[in-house]
């Protein structure tokens, strides 16, 4: 339809100083009236502090058929994680 | 239940040999409780399927706000008169999530709309009865509301990324609108003899309709298996229906309320209760547009969209012009 209001992304930073968290999807004819909708339908008990809005066809997602060049490269290197080295207990908390 | 009846194009589910090499590579990621996106392969059938039974349910929040919203005036407290209203104002909610999940399969929301208006997809059936007393509401919010959970915690787990998520912040408002409805209940139990008569009177109006929330029994439901195949259905409809009688009965029991069932009865056996069906020939009439409500209810939503265009457009406006007026600063 001609004058479909477009898409926003809407993102929600909760209480606790976390970040932004994307929470879903509404319409709306423009940023300001995208941040008045997304107050009532995604915060209306208290799930935020703070939002931010993006129109959706500006967003760049990475393709799914890319998914195992893009991450599979991660899983071999475990040496990246704390676990991977032994400490000796006698060296304390580290 | 809130998508009663949704057909999936197929009777029956084809076996793992008749599946394209595509196919039986989505059925093996569902299998394996892998979500899918709205990116990712699906089949026809299944993003069809699903934009049915994912607009259906939206649909069904949004014209499920009028039978409730004909009492916000006449709420007998300020306080029970700003609890209908964010109930009411929750459904609003649920819809939109439920359409954006929609929306991510390749139809728009305007789209969406005019199906409904044009009676194309339908509602759930239980929004087509009327709600004639302040009861009705403590009805509405324990036991219709009370029917949509029990179908909408599995579907937590649905196959589909979007739709999941949209549950789970659904089922999260959920239980404030049962208990709010069992709490009216609670207290017009408690008042005057009239008032008592007025909370039974709603049970029984209410009961019927309530149970054919869940669809066809299973063996009048052709699509399920697909539909379970897909995980886009997670029980059938006799296996929620139980639970809802198991659940609910004895919380009527508590009220002192009867059920309208004379041949409702504990089954030391099955560790069930044994129930009477719903009229199916009144369910395949609501659902064909001849329920005691169906022509308010589409006329209020059409009236609605209608005569909110104006509006929609001025915004519409107003906001191309200013983003012009901002490029040409
Ligand atoms: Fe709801
Ligand atoms: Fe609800």
């Amino acid at each position: 339809m001609a004058n479909e209001w477009p898409l926003w992304e809407i993102f929600i930073r909760g209480q606790h100083g976390l970040n932004h968290r994307h929470v879903g999807s509404l319409h709306a004819p423009d940023a300001e009236m995208a941040i008045n909708n997304a107050r009532d339908v995604y915060t209306r008990r208290k799930e935020g502090v703070s939002i931010w809005v993006a129109r959706s066809t500006e967003i760049t997602a990475s393709t799914p058929s890319d998914k195992g060049p893009m991450f599979d490269p991660a899983e071999d290197k475990i040496y990246r994680h704390p676990t991977f080295y032994n400490i000796p207990d006698e060296v304390g908390n580290m | 239940m809130y998508a009663q009846n949704v057909d999936t194009g197929s009777k029956g589910v084809r076996g793992a040999d008749e599946l394209s090499p595509e196919e039986a590579a989505f059925q093996a990621r569902i299998d394996d409780n892998i979500k899918i996106e709205p990116k990712d392969w699906m089949p026809a059938a299944y993003r069809k399927t699903l934009i049915r039974q994912i607009g259906q349910h939206a649909h069904s929040e949004i014209v499920g706000q009028l039978p409730e919203g004909n009492w916000v005036t006449r709420a007998p407290t300020l306080e029970r008169k700003a609890i209908l209203l964010a109930k009411v104002q929750d459904e609003a909610g649920h819809g939109l999530y439920l359409y954006c999940a929609a929306e991510t399969l390749g139809i728009s929301r305007d789209e969406l709309m005019n199906k409904l208006h044009s009676g194309e997809m339908k509602y759930s059936s239980i929004f087509n009865y009327p709600t004639l007393t302040w009861a009705d509401m403590g009805a509405v919010g324990w036991l219709v509301d009370g029917a949509a959970i029990m179908n909408q915690v599995p579907l937590q787990r649905t196959s589909f990324g979007p739709y999941a998520r949209a549950m789970v912040r659904i089922c999260k408002e959920e239980s404030f609108h049962q208990r709010q409805g069992y709490s009216i209940m609670m207290s017009m139990v408690s008042g005057t003899p009239a008032q008592k008569e007025m909370a039974q009177d709603a049970l029984n109006r209410f009961w019927y309709p309530a149970l054919m929330m869940f669809g066809p029994s299973d063996k009048d439901s052709v699509h399920s298996d697909q539909s379970m195949a897909w995980k886009i259905k997670m029980n059938t409809n006799d296996e929620l229906r139980q639970r809802f009688v198991n659940e609910t009965v004895p919380q009527a029991h508590y009220l002192g309320l009867t059920i309208p069932d004379d041949d409702l009865v504990w089954n030391e056996e099955t560790g069930n209760y044994d129930f009477s069906q719903p009229d199916w020939d009144e369910f395949k009439a609501v659902l064909k547009g001849n329920g005691p409500c169906n022509r308010e209810r589409l006329g209020a939503r059409i009236k609605a969209w209608e005569g909110g265009e104006w509006f929609r457009d001025g915004l519409a406006a107003y906001a191309e012009k200013a983003a012009k007026r901002r490029a040409a600063a």
